[in-house]
Formats: structure tokens, sequence, C-alpha cells
């Protein structure tokens, strides 16, 4: 079955070592500094609109190595007219529903193309990059409109203020958020736990006793050891709220739901899948609703943390997105991926975006790195497999 | 009615074109018509001509496209720049050493796609990011420039009259009155061989319609371009690649193996073709004329800027696909490729020619992309059984 | 498990023993008729594929559905699981007494009709569980209920016969498991009706033996199945009725308990016309020396570097001879011809190769061809033909160099060859112009076979050169090939149809399991002797 252990778990655990080898690297080369709260606090809210995409670039993928290019741009334009309709005095409430609603039917307008006319989608996409980043430009008149509702910034996390309050006053450390912590440490092992004994009375296969602590072991660890760096900091940044929100949701319905599946299975095969009576048209078409959505969401959080919204925001998102999913095991040929090896990605790309600008490099040379990082991830996912469809 | 449908649909492209020429003619009240336009038409659109080229030659192996050419036109530029304006490089030396730059990423590219089998737009998409921010670095954000006269001239000048016309480049219209002749000649030629050999052959009336209309076109080009100065080096350089492409892709054992590839790879590789080679030929290629559309930008801006060859990419596919390449390869001409972009280059400078907001440009030109391969599509679901 | 020989004589005895039952069963009940299809006619652009067909199934019957390639029978199926829903053809479908209209997959499914199509609606890389439940799931709700998606899926497993966990992914168990899989994937939807196309034609004579032994078994359970089916033994085997389709309409129906039905008497139902030899009969046959020898030859798995799929395998071909290679399914015959032809497949190989008497290195397929060997691959569509191509592409596509001076291709000589080879193999198309992918079957294998052809190869590798061939076209392809070994040629067959490897071949290897097994002349071979070998020479046998 199974060869040698060594090489296995290598294999499914490459891409943690690689983070884990890269936070060790630039720990060094920044001396120490990417480790600081204040970092680990920025990498959470700057690469939200990462975790945000990736996850509904997932979905593309999975359905057969698809992308969506039109992201970034999707991202400047429901941020562009949100942002207007919030000048305009517009109800914060209207305006948010307005750019989910917008993301919506972008999504339908490209998963119409792709999915019903089998318009390849990374020309569909490709138009719509350029579309959409014609039309936010259109729509800002090439201005910036800076974003004035308290609320708006708040709940979303933006500016200065943008944290979960400390319900225990503590000073200069944030109570409530290292509670939060070890909260989810205990619902992690309370839920792993629950499944174990679950499995085992009803007879079925159980990972050895061993693995799984040793697993639950090191996660905790990691969420104690990032609650405590966000407890010295501010607490809870907003945006980590709805990054959890996302990823919970979405790690859900992959694994547990009915479309879920439908997307797995339409990548691994495409024809059994239509053969056994699923509507194969329409589960690619929700991938890309699913898309617009989560890039409407990704633009109202990055028009919040930016306070603004600017003609440019948004270039290279989708390069961002689908560098993560990569990087966290997505196949290019799609029916494998998954959101865990998302959020190792996506942070793995955070990270190294992070390093880099601690480091001082220059921003140019930084794409540079970005763009060798995502061949390197992608030839490493191709030699390790080699199969072709 | 049925023979309509079946003109319309054997050359729509063609007609589309005519359609948007007399549109715009409209719009703009006959400027479109003004010799400068028929010279812009040539100057602005020349490189992508050069790079729908190269990209035909990758869509046709499958598909395949190359997302990097732009950022490479700028990093390009910024080799260029540097050495010839800082450096003080000669000309000729300097192109050579680009090609050299052209050569050397084409292997690489050619090789992870070929032999490592990366897919090919997440390998360009790579190059995009990668070389345009290579790019902006070395011109550290700024622009250098004026690029030297000698390499401008190779580009933007125009054959010079022989003949000494005044008003009317006399070399260029008898160049266009030579184009005809030939272009009839051939025609003609060819549908005699067809008969005597036995084959199929078009009606002697379709041929004659198309050598009327044919040299109606050359002739209008020739005498407006006569107006504006004579012919531009630029098409030059364009007619020289566009017809030995054609040449390759018609005529030669190589050309038919890429439309083979994209037909079926490995039945191909499996006839004893060495397919790995194709693919990595065909993104070697296309790097090579990304450096010749390079330095017609280059001459054109007479600069070297960070923003140079931004969207070429979405410019060369959008030629290719408008002109009828398949998106998912095995099919599409150099003849087709060549009306997808000057409908393209139509459509770009009648919008600018009616003073249209740059951004609304963009959102046109996306919109056309989408709508080209839509009906490409329905196009072929009719011919092929479902 | 029954012997695999002399079917004739199942029949006989079957046909005694059945018709004394169904008669003592008629006199006390009369049968009742599950399914009528009645006049359906279904066209599509230019063709009218199915023509006022009729079809009626009783219950608890076996129903087989024969014809050519072409014939209507997958289309008629087609019709009646929804996949061509109601409104696109007429007549009607009456199921246990209503008049059905089906408007997807899914309504034909909750009547209880269940199609398990020829290629596995399998995904490769999900459990068997997930697959059995792939658009069926356990579960209120969204939300999929694992614990019973895998408990039911372990149920069903055993009904088939299967002894697997359903947590295995479906790309870790052999073809003939995966057919099973998709018939408890059937069964999980609660199928009263079970149509099975194609079922045995990728699977070995143990597997497909083992699966029509499985549809008697459901049988007795009181499960009405129609079977279309090539294999004219198995269909005589298993069925109670068998309806013969030849050009969209139904010809005749036979049934097995009341009349006597031989494989001659179906192929000239499906052929129109008396088919007196299957297999046509070489005049002066003369072989010679030694064309091809292989020693030694061992290959191993591409992915699974230790896995060997070719064991010290040794052949020898000669000048005019056609050498037959046999072999369950897997047994590594594709695997040994690809490696041989400039290692097209395979890591780690080792061994000697001698053409006409020299050692020869083929490290890539154009030196193979060069060296005069040619494959033709097992399938045609997939990996043999640019079905996009006309047939003067693919026709000059394995040596356009000969035609192309300079490199620049030679038009008029393209066609010339094309039109040559028209002839020469009788392939029915307006011109060699047309596209590939819109000719019949058999005219697709003949336009291979030209391409191959116009390479001038000493040594021919088919294999399974008439799979998926109408009876008509079979015997075309095989004076082909009677020709090519007339001419001094030497063709290597690999097929998995025995009765075509007895008919013509000179002489037969047996493949077992990546190493030959045996060597039969033709004279001593025979299904059974092949069998044993086959049996005989297994790991654990």
């Amino acid at each position: 079955m199974e060869k040698t252990n060594a090489s296995t778990f290598l294999r499914k655990y490459t891409m943690i070592i690689a983070l884990i080898l890269v936070v060790i690297f630039f720990s060094i080369t920044t001396e120490g500094k990417i480790l600081f709260p204040q970092n680990i606090n920025n990498l959470i809210s700057q690469n939200a609109y990462v975790f945000v995409l990736a996850t509904g670039m997932l979905l593309c993928i999975l359905t057969g190595g698809n992308i969506d290019l039109s992201v970034g741009s999707v991202v400047c334009f429901a941020g562009a007219v949100g942002a207007m309709m919030m000048d305009k005095k517009v109800n914060v409430v209207a305006a948010v529903l307005a750019m989910l609603v917008i993301g919506i039917l972008i999504g339908m307008w490209q998963g119409f193309w792709i999915a019903y006319v089998k318009v390849p989608p990374f020309i569909a996409t490709l138009a719509g990059m350029y579309a959409f980043r014609g039309l936010s430009n259109a729509v800002l008149q090439g201005m910036t409109v800076s974003i004035k509702s308290e609320a708006f910034i708040k709940v979303f996390g933006g500016g200065a203020d943008c944290y979960v309050p400390d319900l225990f006053g503590g000073e200069g450390f944030n109570m409530t958020c290292m509670i939060a912590g070890c909260i989810a440490v205990a619902v992690l092992i309370a839920v792993q736990l629950k499944n174990r004994i679950n499995n085992k009375s009803r007879g079925y296969e159980t990972a050895p006793l061993g693995s799984t602590i040793a697993k639950l072991a090191v996660i905790s660890a990691v969420i104690l050891w990032i609650s405590y760096k966000l407890s010295s900091h501010k607490g809870i940044p907003t945006a980590l709220i709805w990054i959890l929100l996302v990823l919970l949701v979405y790690g859900y319905l992959t694994t547990k739901t009915r479309i879920g599946r439908y997307l797995y299975a339409v990548g691994g095969n495409e024809k059994a899948t239509r053969l056994s009576g699923i509507n194969t048209k329409k589960v690619y078409f929700i991938a890309y609703v699913n898309m617009g959505f989560l890039a409407a969401l990704a633009g109202i959080l990055t028009i919040a943390r930016l306070t603004s919204s600017q003609p440019t925001y948004g270039q290279g998102y989708e390069m961002d997105a689908i560098g993560a999913c990569f990087i966290g095991g997505a196949s290019a040929y799609g029916g494998v991926g998954s959101v865990a090896g998302v959020v190792v990605g996506a942070t793995l790309m955070g990270v190294i975006n992070q390093g880099m600008s601690i480091m001082g490099m220059d921003a140019n040379y930084q794409k540079v790195v970005k763009g060798l990082v995502l061949l390197i991830a992608v030839a490493f996912d191709v030699l390790s497999k080699r199969e072709k469809k | 009615m049925n023979k309509a449908m079946e003109i319309f649909r054997k050359h729509t492209m063609k007609i589309v074109l005519v359609l948007i020429v007399i549109f715009f003619s409209v719009m703009t009240e006959g400027q479109m018509f003004a010799a400068s336009s028929f010279q812009a038409l040539i100057a602005q659109n020349a490189y992508v001509f050069v790079l729908a080229t190269g990209m035909l030659m990758c869509m046709l192996t499958g598909g395949n496209i190359d997302l990097s050419v732009g950022s490479f036109v700028c990093f390009v530029g910024a080799i260029g720049g540097h050495m010839m304006v800082r450096g003080g490089m000669s000309v000729p030396v300097a192109m050579l050493l680009m090609v050299g730059a052209g050569v050397i990423y084409g292997v690489v590219e050619g090789f992870l796609i070929a032999y490592i089998n990366i897919p090919p737009w997440i390998a360009t998409l790579a190059g995009y990011l990668a070389f345009r921010g290579w790019g902006t670095a070395l011109l550290n954000g700024a622009t250098i420039a004026p690029m030297p006269e000698g390499f401008i001239k190779m580009f933007n000048g125009s054959i010079p009259d022989v003949f000494g016309g005044a008003a009317l480049n006399i070399t260029c219209l008898l160049v266009g009155v030579i184009a005809c002749v030939l272009f009839v000649v051939l025609q003609l030629k060819g549908r005699n061989d067809k008969v005597k050999k036995g084959y199929e052959a078009e009606t002697m009336t379709s041929v004659i319609v198309r050598c009327v209309l044919v040299s109606v076109v050359i002739l209008l080009f020739a005498w407006k371009l006569a107006q504006a100065g004579g012919i531009p080096n630029n098409l030059v350089w364009v007619a020289v690649i566009v017809l030995i492409y054609n040449f390759i892709t018609s005529k030669t054992t190589i050309g038919r193996y890429f439309y083979t590839i994209g037909g079926n790879v490995e039945a191909t590789r499996l006839s004893g073709i060495d397919t790995k080679r194709i693919f990595f030929l065909a993104y070697l290629n296309m790097a090579v004329l990304t450096v010749i559309s390079g330095w017609m930008t280059m001459a054109r801006l007479s600069a070297a800027t960070p923003t140079a060859g931004t969207n070429y990419e979405m410019d060369a596919i959008s030629a290719c696909v408008v002109g009828g390449v398949s998106a998912y390869g095995g099919s599409g001409t150099v003849f087709g490729m060549v009306i997808g972009a000057t409908l393209i280059g139509v459509i770009n400078l009648g919008m600018s020619l009616m003073g249209i907001d740059a951004n609304w440009q963009k959102v046109v030109k996306g919109v056309v992309l989408l709508a080209a391969v839509v009906f490409e599509i329905m196009n072929n679901k009719e011919k092929t059984k479902d | 498990m029954k012997p695999a020989g002399g079917f004739s004589r199942l029949l006989i005895l079957e046909r005694e023993v059945g018709s004394r039952y169904k008669k003592c069963w008629e006199e006390y009940t009369l049968a009742k008729v599950l399914l009528e299809m009645k006049n359906i006619t279904k066209t599509f652009p230019g063709v009218k594929a199915l023509d006022n067909v009729n079809l009626k199934v009783e219950e608890g019957e076996i129903h087989a559905l024969v014809g050519e390639n072409g014939a209507g029978k997958s289309t008629l199926m087609n019709v009646l699981s929804g996949i061509y829903p109601y409104g696109t053809y007429e007549g009607d479908i009456v199921y246990n007494g209503e008049v059905c209209k089906f408007g997807k997959i899914k309504d034909s499914e909750e009547k209880g009709i269940v199609i398990i199509h020829q290629e596995l609606a399998l995904i490769p890389y999900m459990t068997i569980g997930e697959n059995m439940f792939l658009g069926n799931e356990r579960g209120k709700s969204a939300a999929i209920d694992w614990n019973e998606t895998y408990g039911e899926a372990d149920k069903y497993l055993k009904m088939v016969g299967l002894s697997e966990s359903s947590k295995v992914l479906v790309k870790d168990i052999g073809t003939g498991k995966q057919q099973l899989v998709e018939i408890a994937k059937a069964m999980a939807k609660h199928a009263k009706l079970l149509i099975l196309d194609e079922p045995t034609s990728s699977l070995n004579e143990k597997d497909s033996q083992a699966l029509l032994d499985l549809m008697l078994k459901f049988k007795k359970e009181g499960m009405t199945s129609i079977i279309i089916s090539h294999k004219l033994n198995e269909v005589a085997y298993v069925a109670d009725k068998i309806t013969v389709i030849r050009d969209g309409s139904t010809i005749e129906t036979m049934d097995k308990h009341t009349t006597e039905i031989s494989e001659d008497r179906i192929i000239q139902g499906m052929v129109g016309r008396e088919l007196t030899d299957r297999f046509p009969k070489r005049h002066n046959v003369k072989i010679g020396d030694v064309n091809m020898e292989v020693k030694n030859w061992t290959v191993h798995h591409p992915l699974y570097p230790e896995r060997k799929v070719c064991d010290n395998v040794s052949i020898k071909v000669r000048k005019g001879e056609v050498v037959g290679i046999s072999g369950l399914m897997g047994a590594g015959r594709t695997e040994l011809a690809m490696s041989i032809f400039g290692q097209s497949y395979g890591t780690n190989i080792s061994g000697q190769l001698y053409l006409d008497g020299k050692e020869v290195h083929l490290k890539t397929i154009k030196q193979a061809i060069k060296n005069k060997l040619a494959y033709v691959t097992e399938d045609r569509k997939g990996n043999g033909l640019v079905l996009t191509n006309p047939i003067k592409i693919n026709t000059t596509l394995a040596n356009l160099d000969s035609i192309s001076p300079r490199m620049i291709i030679d038009k008029d000589k393209e066609y010339q060859v094309a039109e040559e080879y028209r002839g020469k193999l009788k392939t029915k198309c307006p011109t060699v112009e047309q596209n590939v992918g819109n000719l019949s079957g058999g005219n697709q294998q003949k336009v291979l076979l030209a391409k191959w052809m116009f390479t001038d190869p000493d040594v021919l590798i088919l294999d399974e050169p008439t799979r998926g061939i109408d009876v008509g076209a079979k015997y075309e392809i095989y004076c082909i090939i009677n020709d090519l070994v007339a001419a001094g040629k030497s063709v290597v067959m690999i097929s998995s149809e025995l009765p075509e490897v007895l008919g013509m071949s000179d002489r037969i290897y047996v493949m077992n399991e990546g190493k030959i097994a045996g060597e039969l002349s033709a004279e001593e071979a025979s299904q059974e002797k092949i069998m044993s070998i086959i049996v005989t020479s297994g790991k654990g046998a």
C-alpha cells in the first residue's frame, strides 16, 4: 500500500515544511522582526484578500485547472462602485450588499460564457480582466475616493481601530484574544476526540493514535502561539474574523456537501460525473459565480483596509490567489486540492511578501521573486505527480 | 439564401472588418480614410502583427498562450535602452544582444513548458510578473530616452522614393501595383494547376471576385501610403514575417506538425514526431518575435519605459482569436490572424479618432475578445456533430 | 466456474433445460412485460439513427441487443435512459404499464432504470464509496453523511462479490473490479431494469465470466437486464432473448427457449448476408526467415519502477507470417509492443532487439519507423488519428518527409498517396479531404492502417485492429492483413478476441502477467489450450 514512511511523510507535508523553512529563512534575514506581534498582525490583515480570493480560486481550479484572471479587476471594480456609493451618502449596508451583488452578477456573466458556451476560462476571464479594469477607471474617473464611514471601516477591518475590543480590559495585552485562542484549541481537540470515538464505535478505520496526538499538538501550539502574538499587539484583527468565516464555511462546503463533491468530481473525470446524472455545466457555473462573490468580498476588505478606492487596486491579486492555491497543493489539472492547503499556500505567500518588505527589497524585485516562487511551486507539483489527465 | 449564409460563414471576419471600417468612417466623418490614418494604423499596430504571429504558433499547438510577452517587451526595452542610450553601444551589436536575451528566455520557457510539463499559462504568468518587475527595476522606474536615430529609422522610417516623386511616393504606388499583379497571377495559376490535375477548383467567378477585392484593398493602401510618405519600414518587417510564417505553416512539414499536435498530440507523437521539440520551438519562436516587437515599441516611443508592453498579450491573443484561430488548437491561419489584427487595429484607431476614453476602449477590447471567441465556438459547433 | 469453451455445447444443454422449464412456467403464468419501446424513431442532422424500433422486455429476463457498430443499440438505450430526453424522439416508452416521458437521467433512475455505460463513469482519485453515491448522495439537506455513505457502500459491494473496502481509491483497483463497482452503484440506485452497454469490453475472460454469472444471479433475484454486446458467445450464454438491430431497425427477436440460436444465425441477422467465412483464407502461405527477434526483453512501469510489466520476453517473427499474441487484459502485450516501438512506453528497458538479423537500439519512435517497424495503436480515436484533420493529412503523418523535399510538402503527391491507399483499402469516403472524425469505425481503422502502410514497414504490430468494428469491416481488414503478409511482410497481431487470433495467426504466443506463457502453432492451438496455458501459468495458480 504505502511506501516508506519518510518519503510519504515528506510528500504529504512538503508545503508545510517549506513554510517552516521560509519562516526560518526570513527570521534570520530580518533578524527576527518577522515574528514581531505587529508583523504577525500585519501578515493577517494585509493578506486577508489572498485567503478569500484563493478559496474562491480553489473551487475553480478543482473543476479542472480552470482559473479566473479577472479577480483583481473585479476587486477593484466592486470596491470602486461601493466607495462611490458611500461617497454619495448611500446607506452603508446597501452599499455592501450592492458590492456583493455586483460580484455575483459578474460571476454569473463569466460563468455563463465559460459553462454554457464553453469559452475557455482563461480567455473569458482575460477579457473580464481588461473590461473591468477599464470600468473601474471609468467609475472612479481616475481619482481616489476615500471612505469616511466609520462603521464600514470598523466592521471590515480597516484603519487603526480594527480589532475586536478586549472585554477584559487588559493593559497592553489583549485577554479576549488569548482566551479566544485557548477556546479554539479546546474546541479543536474536543471535535477530533469526538470523531475518533465515534468512528471507533462504529468500527471504522481511524488513524494511529500517535499521529493524531502529534498533529493536534502541533496545530494547538501554532494557534496558541499566534494568539499570544496577536494579544501582545492589539488583539484579534477584524480581518481575521472574516478570513476564518470564509475558511470555515468553504472548508465545510468542500468536504461535506454535495456541491463540494461535485466540484472535485468534475475535475477528476468530467464525463463520468456527467454520466452520473450531475449537471456539470451548473457546477462550472456555480464555481465562477462563487468566485465573483468572493472577489467582491475581497474588494470590500481591500477598500476597508486602505480606507479608499483607487483605480490601481487589485493589480496582481490573481497572481497571489493562483499562487496560494498551487503552493497549497491544488493540481493544475483539477480534482485535487483543499481549503487547508490554501491556508498553507496563502500563509506562505504572505510570509514571503512580508519578509521581502521588511527586508526592504525593491517592490519590483519582489515581483520577480513572486513569479519564481509560483513557477517552483507548480514545477514541484508537476514533477512529483508526473501524471497527465 | 443558403449560399449567402455559406459565404457569410466562410468570410465572416473579413465582412465584419469591412463593416467596422464603414462604421468608423461614418462616426469619424471620413477621418478614417485619411492618409494619416492608414499610416497610423500600421505604425501603431505593427507590433501586434509580429506578436500575434508568434502567438498563433503557440495557440496552434493546443490553445497554448504566452502571457509574458508584454512584460518581456518592457524588459527588452530596459536592457536595450541601457545598452544603446546609456552604454553608447552600437545599434547592431545591441540588437544582437537583445535577440540573444530573447533566445535565452525562449529556451528557458520552452524547456519548462515542453520538457518539465508546466502548464504554459502558469509558466508565462510567472514571466508576466517577473519581467515587469525586473524591467521596471532596471529602469529604476524612470524612462530612458531618446533612442538612437539609426535604430528608430529602421522601423519608423519609410522606404525612400527611388523616383523622387513630390506629393506622391511613386515607389510605393509601383510596389502596390506589382503586388496586385503578382497576386492575380498566382491566383490564376493556382486555379489553373488545380484544374489541370483534376482537383476540385473554385469557380472562375469567385477567383475573379477575390482578385478584384484584394487588388482594390492593396491599391487603396498603396495610394494612401504614397500620400503619407511611402512604404513604412514597419510594414516591410510585418510583410516579411507574415509571408515567411504563412509559408511555414501552410507548406512545410514542421508547420504541419504544429497543426496535428493541436489536433491530437499523442497520435502525432506515436507517428514518430518529436512533439516536445515542437512545443519548445513554439515558445522559443515566441520569445524571439517578442524581441522584434519590442524593437518596434522602442522605436515608436523613442524610449524605454516601465509601462511599455502593457496589455500586449491581450492584443496578440485577441488578434489570433478574432482571426479564427481555435482556442483549443489545431486550426487557424496566418492570414486569418492578419485580418484579426487589422480588425482590432481598426477598432483601436477608430476609438481613438472618436476620442473615446481610454478606459472605455479597454472595456470594448474585452468585449470584442469575448465576442470573437464565442462566435468561433458557435461556428464550430455547427460543423462538428455533437 | 464453467469451462470457457465449447459454448455451442452449453447452448444446446441450456436450450433443452430452459425450454422444459419455460413450458411449465408458461402453463401457469403469462410473463409480464416490464418494458415496451414502441415505434421509436430518432434522427440526428442528416441521419436516421432509429427507424420505428420496437423492443419488448419481460420482467425477470435478460434481453440482449446485438448489432453492428452504428446499428443504433446505444442510441436506443440512450433514449430509454433519458440521455436523449422526451421530445427529441418519436414513439413511446411504456414502462410498467405507463407511458414515460424522461427529461433527464435522474427521471429514468427514479423509475428504477439504470444504465451502465461502456466507458466507466468513475472518478479515479475518489474512493469507491464516493463514486458509488455520486449524484445519489446519502444525507439529508446539503450535507453528506459519510458514515452512512461508507456503510451502505460496503453493503452493496458485498452484493456484487467485491471484498474491497469502500474507502479504497478507484484508481487502485483493476478494470474488472471497477466494472463491478459500477454495478454496485446501480444497485444502490435500487435498479429494477439494469442496462449494460458492452460490459465486458475491457475485461479479461475471468472477469467477464464473473460478471455474466453475476447477471444470472441477479436474474434469479428478480432483476430484469438488457445487455448490449458484440460478444456473441457471451450473449448466447446469458441471454433469454436476443434482438438484432441493423441500420436503426429491429430485424428480429429470437427466444432462446423456443428456437435454436447459433452465432452464425445471429451474425446473418446483423450483417444481412450470409457470412460463410469469417476469416479469409490465405493462399500460398510462404513463410521466410526471421524478420524480428526480441530476446530477454524486460520493461518496468513508468510510474512504479519496481513493477515489471514485461518480464524476460523473447519472441520471433518471420517474413510472411501472422503472429498472434493473445492474453488477458493487463498481460503486458501493449506494453511489450510500445516498448519495442522506439521505447514509446516504459522505463528501465533491457534486452535485445534484432531486425533482419542485426541488433538495433531503437531509442525513439522515429528510429523505429526508420528501421521499418510500425505500430498501430489500440485506441484509434484517442492516440491513433487526428480526428479533426482530413484523411490525406492523417495518411501521410508518419512519413511526411518522404513527400517533402527540403521540408516543403508536395501537396499533389500527398493527395495521390491518400487516393492510392483509399483505393487499396477500399475506404468508404466521399473524398480524401473528408475529416477522419466523420468516418465510421471501420473506415477510421483503414485510414490508420494506411498511415502505417505508407511508412513501408517490414514488421507491423497491430494492437486490437478490429476492436469496435462491425463484422463486415473486420473481414476487409483481415484481407488487408493477408495481403500484407503475402507481400513478405510480418504482422504481429495483438488481440483479445480468441476466435480472431485463432482464425488469422500462423503462430500464437500466449502472454500472461508480463511473461510469455506459451507458444502454439496454428494447428495445435485452440481456445481451450490458450486458456489453460494462461490459467496454469499465473502466479499461485
